[in-house]
């Protein structure tokens, strides 16, 4: 992509992203929002209310998005590994795929976010139920995407691998893991994005910490510039985090999908 | 012996030579063969004999059961009838450990360097990488492919892919080489040249070669016998020497005299076969 393309690809969103917070700000010093909502003007904390409460506050946003992204992280590892193990096994196994595949696919109806209280009450206030809620949130589309690029390897391939003397395992880490490794990324991506939605769900359900526990606090003391700070810190983190795997994406899967010869 | 100026220089054996011993038998015996997919008959009594070291070449209109055939020779599937030898050996893990088998498509592996993909097959037998690419590397060398061995296939054009995996068929090691419709991607230019080169590759290295193709020209250049398929269920109709003109510039064989009239022939066959 040449630099001018990739630069307007840039400016676009950002253009539109200053325009909103510009409309926001004067919105929320004239009160027009207040007055249409029929609330109390401070409830309604303008752009630059919340930057001094992301400034303020730093101290207390940094500890607590320090906790988050530990059950993010942590919980996201978590599900990587039984994720890509189980979409291995059910992969290599037709007898475990027939027998499992359906179940996995069943239990996405439980909403997971729902056993939660079940999990702390379990577990208890620790780290231990959000790492439960956000492994398990994540798991699902790491597997499922993971086989689903193991099954789409080209067959010719696999048969070509058995001409060349591959055995079964060769035939796997040589063609198919790697075949599969683009889609297994972009399982990774969808998970890292609901990985914050649960690890906020979880602290909601009962903690003493994270920015989910803060957003709590801040709203029961209707401290709104607060409340937004949290919000925004969680998200800039999310966005970091899917960045994060996007780049690694581009230097160890560049091949990308359904590109397996 | 005369060798084109593109060619690679004659300079046989380099890699293992199973056929080297006299009174083999035959790389690829087929008595009776026939083959179907649940309703759908394939082949039907396909008789075939080729020697170490010959070329044949097998034609036939689309859908005639040509790849299947293939596949079958290979060990990848065992036929409904018949008997199927490859090297003497009538198991289907033996026809595979015997058989290499270039696909219509290239296949290579995207994230791979040519020179890798080249050496896959002792890679899968375990070679380490840096072994597996000392026994590639002189190869490129001979095959006019030095300094293509870092690029990644994306970054080749066809003809250089199929060169490749032509390469990564040769490198498996393997006493017969099955060659699905080799340069059917490919346009008639780089075609022609891929053919003269390829002409040129099984003049150094040696082997048993069954190639599929429909492409009557392309066969009668590249082989010594050119068998007819017709269409399904395929049945061997015809059988043609072709002039054995791999060793010559390809211009010069198929504008040369004789040549017109085997293919006239051979075309013959096939719409017959094809009726």
């Amino acid at each position: 992509m040449s630099r001018s393309s990739g630069s307007r690809r840039v400016l676009a969103p950002a253009a539109v992203l200053v325009a909103a917070l510009g409309a926001w700000q004067l919105a929320a010093s004239w009160g027009v929002l207040a007055d249409a909502l029929s609330i109390e003007p401070f409830l309604i904390p303008s752009p630059s209310e919340i930057a001094e409460a992301l400034w303020a506050d730093r101290e207390l946003l940094a500890e607590d998005a320090w906790v988050t992204l530990r059950e993010v992280v942590l919980g996201f590892g978590l599900a990587l590994v039984a994720g890509l193990g189980f979409a291995t096994l059910l992969h290599l196994s037709d007898t475990l795929r027939r027998a499992l595949y359906p179940l996995l696919v069943a239990s996405q109806t439980v909403p997971i976010i729902v056993i939660a209280p079940i999990l702390v009450v379990w577990f208890g206030f620790g780290i231990g139920p959000k790492l439960a809620i956000v492994a398990l949130i994540c798991f699902f589309p790491i597997t499922v995407n993971t086989l689903d690029g193991l099954r789409s390897v080209d067959p010719d391939l696999v048969k070509l691998m058995r001409t060349l003397d591959a055995t079964r395992w060769r035939t796997f880490t040589r063609a198919e893991a790697p075949s599969a490794l683009p889609y297994a990324f972009s399982g990774a991506k969808i998970a890292i994005a609901v990985a914050v939605i649960g690890a906020v769900f979880g602290e909601w359900s009962g903690s003493d910490a994270g920015l989910g526990h803060l957003m709590l606090q801040a709203s029961a003391q209707l401290e709104t510039p607060l409340l937004f700070a949290a919000v925004v810190v969680l998200s800039a983190g999310a966005v970091a985090l899917f960045g994060a795997l996007s780049l690694l994406e581009r230097r160890v899967a560049w091949w990308g999908i359904g590109n397996d010869g | 012996m005369q060798t084109t100026p593109e060619a690679p220089v004659a300079e046989p054996h380099l890699i293992s030579d199973p056929d080297a011993r006299g009174g083999d038998p035959p790389a690829v015996s087929i008595e009776g063969l026939a083959h179907s997919f649940g309703e759908l008959e394939a082949l039907d009594g396909v008789n075939l004999s080729v020697a170490p070291r010959e070329v044949v070449g097998i034609v036939g209109p689309s859908g005639c059961g040509k790849s299947t055939l293939l596949e079958l020779i290979s060990g990848l599937r065992e036929p409904t009838r018949g008997r199927i030898a490859v090297g003497g050996e009538a198991d289907a893990e033996a026809r595979l450990a015997r058989s290499a088998y270039m696909p219509q498509r290239d296949l290579l592996l995207p994230w791979l360097s040519a020179l890798d993909n080249a050496a896959l097959a002792l890679r899968n037998r375990g070679a380490r990488r840096a072994a597996a690419r000392a026994e590639a590397a002189p190869l490129f060398e001979r095959f006019g492919l030095a300094g293509f061995e870092r690029a990644r296939p994306a970054e080749l054009s066809g003809g250089m892919r199929q060169r490749i995996a032509f390469l990564r068929t040769l490198m498996s090691g393997k006493p017969l080489l099955l060659l699905d419709e080799p340069f059917a991607s490919l346009d008639a230019l780089t075609r022609a040249e891929m053919q003269e080169w390829l002409a040129g590759a099984i003049e150094a290295e040696p082997r048993a070669v069954v190639l599929v193709t429909h492409d009557v020209e392309e066969a009668l250049y590249l082989a010594d016998r050119v068998v007819v398929l017709s269409s399904r269920p395929g049945r061997a109709v015809a059988e043609l020497a072709a002039p054995g003109a791999r060793r010559r510039p390809r211009d010069h064989v198929v504008t040369g005299p004789g040549f017109a009239e085997v293919r006239h022939r051979a075309l013959a066959a096939l719409a017959e076969g094809s009726r």
